[in-house]
């Protein structure tokens, strides 16, 4: 889960790393208010999860309250790469004399973490990287040491930091791995970490990734979802506890596990190459298990999808021998009927592996008017792009 | 022959008394898996009775190999204790341990794959979020159907659980040496690199099927390795070619970020490496077919 500047902030303050006086503000009125209360000058930052949005006039400085209104109002609603602006953060201004750039990450290859630091930091580290990549000091960190004070002086020296701070830095590289470590995040990073005129160290932003799969251990982070910029259809397949992405197009796909369902997505979107350009709906894995239950779940969640015109169900019987699997798919039906759902678009279903003549001769048997079976994965896919074509 | 797992392989399930445990135990069983034992502190010193086989329950991994002289652990231990539970495997010094259980926080994952390098790597870790390995006809560790082929000469590789069932079913008639699952989280123990080394020492292995997906860039790594290090044919399958950016696909390490971790630019790598490359599983099969045939 990505988080937000102003909740990433709120969690380096939890952390005791510096980071500026401000507030969050959803409505003009709510900036307003909290302008008051910080002071005369104040930062406003819309609060988008993609970067670039200082070029897209998404942060403005404010020398009063007048102006604060104007910038409020300006950038809620903005839309910042497709992200619409929902709040704005305020801040307190800070003088800079540099600009440092840091963080920690996961570095898959290496299956361990990654310190990243610069002393180049602010709007063009990534032009940095590129054109002065000496600039830009990569460290691995022994995840059974972590971040001690000798190794948070390590970092200082190999990167190049000012000797005058270098108390101060080894106290904030020592907090942020705090924070990393122990919030579970995947990344942390600070752009700008600056030196004020005064010398003091302070993070003015704050960009966090945090591990869903430890979700268990931070019930406090919960409130760090963000249900209103999360699609309702995903949504309401994540509270199924199933794993729904929505996607552009108009052919529904169900199937078990992520990479085979992965793999549909492509077959079918060759498929709808002779079809009219028709492209999946959605990613939808039920899991291994493919029970009716769970297929009428996943079933609903995909057909109240305005868009979806055919659903193709792609299921290997692994665990799960077929006959159930096709038995699962017409309990599914037979559940959303006693639900008093509609359904009314065609249904293609491949199913394959374990007992799979029997899954088939099931579902030939029941002779069900929506349901088309098909042998292959690729066969099905063509017939499922055919039908979202017709009924488009 | 086969890679990491064999008939000789005596195999105990931590978190065997759990529901998954002991679903899968007696899958395995049934698969003809020499099963020894299961680890639970709770219950140790009891016995479990799995259709007629009756399984010792005991108190750590240490104590099964002294006991039963076992040499690979399927680990079923759900997320909150998974760490602790490979931990315990590598300090008993396990040379097998394949950690079943999805959803395990990747800082977990860090810390005992770090752990298991500090150790020297006695034991070699597979998964996590892994089907697990399965040598058809000698031993099945782990959650793969054992029924979908027998033996043969295709040795097969995959982030992916249920393409790998996928191939196999296609290439039924053709067999496998080994099939190992190797997990589709961000942090995993043995690589497709791994795999590849072991099959290309394998004698019983013929031709290699290496499934990736988008994430990371794993398959650009196995590619250069292929170009270096494998004589044997491999055939590649990369899913998630029309994956949008910025969405997580179900595995944990299934996103594009960027321009990293593209199913072209991984099939691009493996292409460069001599690797045929299939747009879909039958095409892929198909690849496979050929290779075989032709040998």
């Amino acid at each position: 889960m990505d988080l937000y500047e102003y909740q990433g902030r709120a969690l380096f303050a939890r952390h005791n790393v510096p980071v500026l006086d401000g507030g969050v503000a959803t409505t003009t009125q709510e900036a307003v208010e909290l302008a008051e209360r910080l002071g005369d000058r104040v930062v406003v930052k819309a609060q988008v999860k993609v970067g670039g949005r200082g070029k897209a006039g998404g942060v403005k400085l404010a020398d009063n309250v007048d102006e604060v209104k104007t910038h409020a109002t300006n950038i809620l609603g903005m839309d910042i790469k497709g992200h619409t602006v929902e709040k704005v953060m305020l801040t307190v201004t800070a003088d800079i004399d540099e600009e440092y750039y840091f963080s920690y990450l996961l570095d898959r290859a290496n299956r361990t973490f990654l310190c990243i630091a610069s002393t180049a930091g602010g709007m063009e580290i990534e032009e940095v990287a590129h054109t002065a990549p000496e600039k830009v000091v990569k460290l691995p960190i022994d995840a059974g040491v972590g971040v001690t004070p000798e190794i948070a002086n390590d970092i200082v020296s190999k990167a190049g930091f000012p000797e005058d701070l270098r108390d101060q830095l080894v106290d904030v590289f020592v907090k942020l791995w705090g924070a990393f470590v122990s919030e579970d995040a995947t990344l942390v990073e600070v752009n700008p970490l600056v030196r004020t005129p005064e010398g003091k160290v302070l993070a003015l932003d704050a960009k966090v990734t945090l591990d869903e799969n430890a979700d268990f251990r931070h019930p406090e982070n919960a409130e760090f979802e963000d249900k209103s910029s999360v699609d309702p259809l995903e949504q309401r397949a994540k509270d199924s506890g199933l794993n729904y992405v929505k996607l552009d197009g108009s052919v529904g796909i169900i199937g078990n596990g992520a990479g085979l369902v992965m793999s549909t997505l492509d077959v079918v979107s060759y498929a709808g190459e002779n079809h009219g350009g028709v492209k999946p709906a959605n990613f939808l894995d039920i899991g291994g298990g493919a029970s009716a239950a769970v297929m009428a779940n996943g079933l609903e969640v995909v057909l109240s999808d305005p868009q979806v015109k055919s659903v193709f169900v792609n299921i290997f019987g692994g665990i799960t021998a077929c006959d159930e699997v096709a038995r699962g798919i017409l309990g599914a039906l037979q559940t959303l009927a006693d639900r008093g759902e509609d359904v009314t678009k065609p249904l293609v279903a491949r199913i394959d592996g374990n007992n799979a003549e029997a899954g088939r001769q099931i579902l030939a048997e029941a002779n069900h008017p929506l349901i088309t079976v098909v042998e292959t994965m690729d066969a099905a896919a063509d017939k499922a792009a055919e039908l979202a074509n017709k009924g488009a | 022959m086969a890679i990491f797992l064999n008939e000789n392989s005596k195999v105990i399930v931590q978190g065997m008394t759990g529901s998954e445990g002991m679903k899968h135990t007696r899958r395995m069983l049934k698969a003809g898996t020499e099963i020894v034992g299961g680890v639970n502190p709770r219950k140790a010193g009891t016995k479990v009775d799995v259709d007629g086989v009756s399984l010792p329950v005991f108190a750590s991994v240490a104590e099964a190999i002294a006991e039963t002289g076992a040499n690979t652990s399927v680990v079923f231990v759900p997320p909150a204790f998974c760490k602790a539970a490979v931990i315990e495997a590598i300090d008993a010094e396990i040379e097998l341990a394949i950690v079943i259980t999805e959803g395990i926080p990747v800082h977990d994952s860090v810390t005992f794959w770090n752990y298991a390098e500090s150790k020297g790597n006695k034991t070699r870790i597979v998964g996590p979020n892994c089907p697990g390995i399965a040598s058809p006809g000698k031993s099945n560790a782990g959650i793969t159907p054992a029924d979908i082929t027998g033996t043969g000469p295709i040795g097969l590789v995959s982030k992916s659980g249920t393409l790998t069932y996928q191939l196999m079913y296609e290439l039924r008639d053709l067999g496998f040496s080994t099939s190992v699952g190797i997990g589709g989280d961000p942090v995993i123990g043995t690589t497709h690199i791994d795999c590849l080394k072991a099959f290309e020492e394998d004698p019983e292995t013929k031709a290699i099927v290496m499934i990736g997906e988008i994430g990371g860039d794993a398959e650009e790594r196995a590619a250069e390795y292929i170009k270096n290090h494998v004589t044997k044919p491999v055939v590649g399958y990369i899913a998630g070619f029309t994956a949008p950016e910025g969405k997580t696909m179900g595995h944990a390490g299934a996103i594009i970020s960027g321009s990293a971790g593209t199913a072209e630019s991984k099939k691009e790598a493996l292409e460069a490496a001599g690797v045929k490359v299939g747009k879909t599983p039958s095409e892929t099969a198909r690849l496979m077919r050929e290779v075989i045939e032709n040998l």
